[in-house]
């Protein structure tokens, strides 16, 4: 196995081949704040939180900004993970999400366990520079057990990830363009119609926000669970079903 | 009596001012029980529902605690002379922050149709729209966060912001200071 050593902030790393630079700053206790990304589910760098920025790569010195998730550790690498201009781009990339949305903390399922909500605090957001658009959206309480609340939807897609790679059912999808852009169930029909749909929980154990929830939770009463889905897939490697 | 008067330092005139909220974060700022004597001996309070008789927003005042969002023409006059009289506005609480709850009327897309769901289909037969001009205040077409209207100094957010929290921003505030607030105990929203 090779291996490549870079330098995120002032730490020499050494790290196996196709290590990621969130995996490579993890094994050196560095924090890189997060969202869409879920130990367990592929990467899709969607939410931007993660960005970094990469100097010495390819040749490159300019420093570029990458999501650290996504870009694997290359022999040579510089990283900075909290210039000024990395946490201007964080508290941005939470602005953009609570403006985008209609995010009620207050009346939240999720109020006191939202990633969302957590991370405003992180990032030292105290109010939102850039206006509210206070779009449109609806609710779907088709669902015998769960329901979906687009006003909290951050379109992440771990919901979308953990049914298609996990659950196997594939009941979600990313639907429409731009400020459209929704999560859908089915052929975008009501979720509770979709047959697929397994009844299993886990993409309301997975979402980071109060979007997806159970019928019978009430405001601050939605805790998610993303350790039941690392349970499973160490269970499913290691062949070890111990309960 | 005089000469001792005039070597005392003035005291900071606070105001507290409720506009389109649910006077919640009034009700934590009462909760700041003992401290408010204290408060009380470093402070005037010229203006507030809850500490105060004064109608009109006075001239010269050293901080403003401004609670909720600013969702009719009586709150955004209010609000504007909060502003031209006031060295230091505090958005106080979610409803001023980021409209909130109040805001949550915004998703019907203007006034008229929220004045039509709550006054006619909602009403048990006898309803009409209230219609009083110069003593029920029209509705905004939006309501909005204060600093989406006037420039705002400190932000102060929580549903409602806890006693500490208050107290936190208040210290500084009253010594000349602004406050520095983060992490969790001092920034979080809900």
């Amino acid at each position: 196995m090779s291996v490549c050593t870079l330098r995120i902030n002032d730490h020499d790393i050494a790290v196996p081949a196709g290590t990621t630079l969130l995996q490579a700053a993890q094994q050196a206790t560095i924090p890189i704040p997060t969202l869409c990304f879920l130990e367990g589910l592929s990467a899709v760098a969607a939410c931007r939180l993660c960005l970094v920025e990469v100097s010495g790569a390819d040749g490159r010195e300019e420093p570029r900004l990458l999501a650290a998730c996504v870009t694997a550790a290359t022999e040579g690498m510089r990283v900075q993970t909290h210039t000024p201009r990395l946490q201007e781009i964080r508290r941005t990339v939470i602005e953009l999400l609570f403006t985008e949305g209609n995010h009620v903390c207050a009346i939240c399922v999720a109020n006191g366990h939202c990633e969302l909500q957590n991370l405003a605090v992180e990032v030292g957001m105290d109010h939102s520079r850039l206006p509210y658009r206070f779009p449109e959206r609806h609710v779907d309480l088709s669902h015998p057990q769960y329901g979906l609340d687009h006003n909290r939807c951050i379109l992440c897609t771990r919901c979308v990830r953990v049914c298609d790679e996990v659950e196997g059912a594939h009941v979600w999808d990313v639907g429409w363009r731009g400020e459209h852009c929704q999560i859908i169930s089915g052929l975008h029909e009501p979720w509770g119609d979709v047959q697929a749909c397994t009844h299993c929980g886990k993409c309301v154990d997975v979402c980071p926000t109060g979007a997806l929830f159970h019928k019978v939770d009430t405001s601050s009463e939605k805790h998610g669970h993303p350790e039941r889905l690392q349970r499973l897939m160490h269970a499913r490697t290691h062949q070890q079903w111990t309960p | 009596m005089d000469a001792m008067s005039t070597n005392t330092p003035r005291k900071t005139r606070l105001a507290t001012v409720w506009l389109a909220g649910c006077s919640g974060c009034h009700m934590s700022f009462l909760d700041l029980d003992e401290w408010l004597l204290e408060l009380a001996e470093q402070a005037d309070i010229v203006y507030s529902p809850v500490g105060s008789d004064a109608k009109t927003y006075p001239a010269d005042v050293d901080i403003a605690l401004v609670e909720g969002g600013v969702a009719n023409a009586d709150n955004l006059e209010l609000l504007l002379q909060v502003r031209a009289n006031t060295r230091t506005l505090v958005s106080f609480g979610d409803c001023a922050i980021t409209a909130n709850i109040p805001g949550m009327r915004n998703m019907l897309r203007g006034s008229d149709p929220v004045l039509r769901r709550a006054y006619l289909e909602l009403a048990d037969g006898s309803g009409q729209l209230p219609h009083a001009p110069g003593i029920v205040p029209e509705l905004l077409e939006r309501v909005l966060p204060v600093h989406e209207l006037v420039p705002v100094e400190v932000y102060l957010p929580g549903c409602p912001p806890p006693a500490e929290r208050i107290r936190a921003a208040l210290e500084p505030l009253l010594h000349g200071e602004r406050p520095q607030l983060s992490g969790s105990d001092q920034i979080r929203f809900g």
